[in-house]
């Protein structure tokens, strides 16, 4: 199959052989969960149990609010210690509401719906059933699912494209859960294709795991609408835009989805998710999480609970030989440096990874020399420096009339940058600058309306003032007029 | 030599003569900027940057006499945008990175008096005569008129604590002196 | 409790810095320069040596006015690959002085005035190599026959140094440039065939046996490293390619039309400083435009400036005021000429997909 060019990226050091070849191991219960209300893209779930409740595994504990947002789940049975503030798995430190669970050890079972049967069920029926089982793209995007197995009901749909680029150094749980659970993954990803009710899928794993591409290709030899493609492995090539445009030539146009293109991107191990949804009726509440750097004493791919803390889970791998350097959730190209260790694991969290100081980088800027290295890889095609620079400058419409909205924040221009400027920051602030200054304009806009109308009230009221002493005025002065004497007074309480 | 004089003579004639007939049958009456800077102004005329309002802040700053940085509410992507309307400088540093703050009641000390609504520019202080008044948090412009007339002190300003959803990363700090960056472009 | 904000990701990157940039394109230089010790001998090593060490001597005295820190800038090398580029665009055996007044110009004049490091908007060693041309013409002139380094007829290291400081009077047989032989024999009526004839051996030119500047001499050695620094992913071809293009399409439509009058494109690519400046002046990324469309059009750009001041301009060598030139385009070209963003049009726009039933 034709493999198309994707403009730009960067050929990263992979450093995916401290994990690639580890089995995944299912860690033992921690001693304690701490389950966040707000795992993904949305308005955060609202819980509907108390404090002191006792919950069983996969047991609803928040509701999903709205259209774009997901239900929580009991990872485990055990008594609910505590509904509140919890810091956030977010480089803020920033706290976000937490449901803390005291596993009981029993791992009792809550009643789970059953299994649905995949000839007869119909696509509403599969997205209701992935949205009430909370799963959220695992990619670490954390979209809801559902909304994106909807897609098939507005946009005209030809193609599922199954993510297994993992693009990011270090990450490997992707690449054991195809080796491992690849009929799993495999029966998930035909459900999905009749949600989406599309004839075909294209599953796009990057050129690095052979074994993977093995696994997948044997268990779907005899599928004529499955194929297997190998792509490069180049970052960012799990960016879903630009997988797209490694598979069909297409470009996503600005602002649009790959739906308008009739194509669909998932995760693999949304895949999985899905398949223990509607087969098995369990909820999302484990996945697969992959710890490694070198300050970890032994890496692997761990099959985690949701809500397990990230001290937990390094201790349970085996602890650290170290103090690192850098401690990151995710990848070490777009992952987010965490606040402290008790903060938990949460549905999007593919990766922990404790760097030594030779594995990551100082922050040592020198100016930047125009050397045009960022243009080069950008796979959006921006300017990263002319951007930067009018975000320095704090012309932040200036650096959004160039496409700063645009930009996947996926970090090749740092990775290259000679100069060794944060790029990365600079996007980001402004993105989070442009988006109150949305906020402001629009409030902006309401704030005047009002202040006009205050202001116009206030004019009328005058005039209506101004109108009664007149009145008033007048009617005094006919009646003195009349008889000679004064009348009436200028008292507004009289006037009124 | 002659060849020369004459030839730009003629040109400087030429060209002085356009530019008269542009100046008479191309004039622009009034200042049509004056209007287009009120329209980027946040139009609360709440009065903080010493003018009595937004238009005669407008002309101020078409005038000369008034700074780019002179609207908190307004903050530094207005200043920099009236910098680039009006085609001057425009000197961040002075100004101060205030940090987002919206009038508050303190239930306990407010007596009901009803003087802070009667100056609210947008009438986002609810109340009436004898009870406890209250802030719409969503439209105060943080203008601290209310905070001038009460008696009590019942009225503050509180900064609004960031969320999750409305933290962003800072700028990355400037080590090099003025410019990571050409401002030439 | 003070929020300190966290350093932001990516926490990858590849092993490139400011300071290895300058020192692969110095790596680059060294053959060319080598060679051009060799053909010009002592002399041409020590105005080199005084030209790159007031360099130095200039940008720690900027920086320390500037305040700034000496163990970041000072050695980052930037400084120094400006004193070389202009060092080998010299006439060999120039007066000390030229060396130094040029590093003055270059360092002090040409970056740190406009604020250091990435801040220039003109290239510093053709700021100062124009400067040292129009106001010392017959310093910046005066050119002569190579001497090889150990032949018998070259000066021996002390000589050289009196050559340079002006005290000695070697016999050296003065000699002007190919270009600007051409330029007065074609004043003078005479046909080019004539002029070539007896002046111009294709080889030597390539090779470097030839009446230059110290680092002029030798074109394939300066491709021989601007090819290294393309494929080390130092600089991009497109400069070096659309000026030699644009340079040679024009050299050749005149030498067609007018073969006595025009030089072919083999004169123009081989002779003067076309090389040097092709590969490692006009690619200078602080003041060349950021983007590949940007770039074609600098170095069409360039060619055409080079070709039409060479040919009907006062000075018989281009290249220097070609560069100036275009250098004062680049934040016009880099306003004006940008990528087609992915998923938009040239425009800005979204793409708009056809509607399929």
């Amino acid at each position: 199959m034709e493999i198309f060019n994707i403009q730009g990226g960067a050929k990263l050091n992979g450093h995916k052989s401290l994990t690639a070849d580890l089995e995944i191991i299912t860690t033992p219960m921690p001693d304690i969960l701490h389950i966040p209300l707000q795992q993904h893209i949305g308005a955060p779930a609202e819980p509907i149990v108390n404090h002191g409740d006792r919950v069983l595994k996969g047991q609803l504990i928040a509701t999903s609010k709205g259209l774009i947002s997901a239900p929580v789940h009991a990872p485990t049975s055990g008594i609910v210690k505590r509904i509140g503030d919890f810091p956030a798995p977010h480089p803020s430190g920033l706290p976000v509401l937490t449901l803390t669970l005291e596993p009981d050890g029993l791992n009792e079972w809550a009643a789970l719906p059953e299994p649905l049967d995949i000839e007869t069920a119909t696509s509403q029926e599969i997205a209701d059933r992935v949205s009430q089982s909370g799963i959220v793209g695992m990619g670490g995007a954390t979209f809801p699912s559902a909304v994106k197995l909807n897609l098939g009901q507005r946009y005209k749909l030809e193609m599922l494209v199954i993510n297994g680029a993992e693009c990011e150094p270090y990450l490997t749980c992707d690449d054991r859960l195809m080796q491992e659970r690849t009929e799993k993954t495999v029966m998930g990803i035909r459900v999905m294709m009749k949600a989406l009710n599309v004839p075909k899928a294209l599953i796009a794993i990057e050129a690095n795991k052979p074994h993977a591409f093995k696994a997948m290709e044997e268990e779907c030899a005899n599928d004529d609408n499955i194929n297997i493609v190998n792509v490069p492995a180049r970052y960012p090539m799990g960016s879903e835009k630009h997988l797209v445009q490694a598979l069909t030539g297409k470009e996503t146009p600005a602002k649009g989805m790959t739906a308008d293109l009739g194509v669909v991107v998932h995760n693999v191990a949304t895949a999985f998710a899905v398949y223990e949804a509607i087969y098995l009726g369990r909820p999302l509440i484990s996945r697969i999480v992959t710890v490694s750097g070198q300050a970890i004493n032994k890496p692997g791919n761990y099959d985690t609970l949701i809500g397990t803390p990230v001290s937990s889970l390094i201790a349970l791998s085996g602890g650290m030989s170290s103090e690192p350097k850098q401690l990151l959730m995710g990848g070490p190209m777009m992952g987010q440096p965490l606040p402290n260790l008790d903060v938990p694991i949460i549905k999007g969290s593919s990766g922990i990874l404790a760097l030594i100081d030779t594995e990551t980088i100082d922050q040592d800027v020198m100016p930047c020399i125009g050397c045009g290295s960022c243009v080069m890889v950008c796979p959006v095609a921006l300017l990263p420096l002319d951007m930067a620079s009018r975000i320095q400058h704090e012309d932040m419409d200036g650096a959004d009339s160039i496409g700063v909205r645009d930009c996947v924040s996926c970090g090749s221009c740092n990775y290259v940058c000679p100069s060794h400027i944060p790029l990365v920051q600079y996007f980001n602030h402004a993105k989070g600058r442009l988006k109150e200054q949305d906020i402001d304009r629009r409030n902006q806009d309401r704030m005047k309306d009002l202040a006009q109308k205050r202001a116009s009230r206030d004019e009328k009221t005058l005039l209506a003032l101004e109108q009664k002493r007149a009145d008033r005025e007048a009617y005094n002065a006919a009646m003195t007029k009349m008889d000679g004497k004064g009348h009436g007074t200028d008292n507004e309480m009289d006037i009124k | 030599m002659l060849e020369a004089i004459l030839s730009l003579t003629a040109l400087g004639v030429v060209l002085g003569t356009i530019l008269g007939i542009a100046s008479r049958y191309l004039k622009v009456e009034g200042n049509p900027l004056i209007e287009e800077i009120e329209q980027m102004m946040p139009g609360t005329q709440c009065g903080q940057c010493g003018y009595p309002g937004c238009a005669p802040a407008a002309e101020g700053l078409v005038k000369g006499e008034a700074e780019v940085t002179l609207c908190p509410p307004g903050g530094k992507s207005l200043a920099v945008a009236l910098a680039e309307k009006l085609g001057v400088e425009v000197d961040l540093s002075k100004m101060e990175n205030k940090e987002k703050a919206l009038a508050f009641v303190d239930e306990n000390l407010c007596i009901g008096c009803t003087r802070c609504f009667q100056v609210c520019p947008t009438d986002a202080l609810l109340g009436g005569p004898q009870q406890i008044h209250t802030v719409i948090s969503d439209i105060c412009t943080s203008c601290e008129d209310c905070i001038d007339v009460c008696p009590t002190g019942a009225l503050r300003m509180v900064t609004v604590e960031k969320t999750m959803q409305t933290w962003h990363w800072p700028m990355p700090e400037n080590h090099n002196k003025g410019a990571t960056f050409n401002g030439n472009l | 409790m003070t929020y300190i904000p966290p350093m932001s990701g990516p926490y990858m990157r590849k092993n490139k810095s400011v300071r290895r940039s300058m020192l692969l394109v110095m790596a680059a230089l060294t053959p060319a320069t080598a060679y051009g010790f060799y053909l010009f001998g002592w002399p041409a090593i020590i105005l080199f040596s005084i030209t790159l060490g007031s360099a130095f001597i200039f940008e720690v005295m900027c920086l320390l006015l500037a305040k700034r820190s000496i163990t970041m800038y000072a050695f980052d090398g930037s400084a120094i690959l400006t004193a070389w580029l202009l060092a080998i665009s010299l006439p060999p055996w120039a007066p000390w002085w030229i060396g130094v007044i040029g590093a003055a110009i270059a360092i002090i004049l040409g970056k740190q005035v406009f604020g250091g490091l990435g801040q220039n908007v003109f290239n510093p060693a053709m700021v100062a190599r124009v400067a040292l041309l129009i106001s010392f013409p017959l310093q910046m002139t005066t050119y002569m026959q190579p001497i090889p380094l150990f032949s018998s007829a070259a000066p021996s290291f002390m000589e050289g140094v009196g050559i340079i400081f002006g005290t000695s009077s070697f016999d050296a047989v003065s000699s002007a440039s190919l270009l600007s032989t051409i330029k007065t024999d074609l004043g003078q009526g005479i046909a080019l065939g004539e002029i070539m004839a007896g002046q111009y051996i294709p080889s030597d030119w390539i090779l470097g046996n030839s009446v230059s500047s110290i680092g002029e001499g030798s074109a394939l050695l300066l491709i021989a490293g601007g090819i290294f620094l393309i494929f080390g992913r130092i600089m991009t071809w497109y400069i070096p390619v659309s000026t030699i293009i644009a340079l040679g399409l024009m050299a050749t439509l005149f030498n067609i039309i007018d073969p006595s009058q025009y030089p072919d494109a083999m004169v123009h690519l081989f002779s003067g400083a076309t090389m040097l400046v092709v590969f490692f002046i006009a690619t200078d990324p602080v003041t060349s435009p950021m983007s590949p469309k940007g770039q074609i059009v600098f170095g069409i750009g360039l060619g055409l400036l080079v070709y039409i001041i060479r040919t009907w301009a006062a000075y018989p060598e281009g290249m220097s005021f070609a560069i100036l030139l275009m250098n004062a385009m680049t934040p016009l070209i880099d306003r004006y000429v940008r990528p087609r963003i992915f998923g938009r049009t040239q425009k800005g726009d979204p793409i708009k997909l056809s509607e399929k039933a």
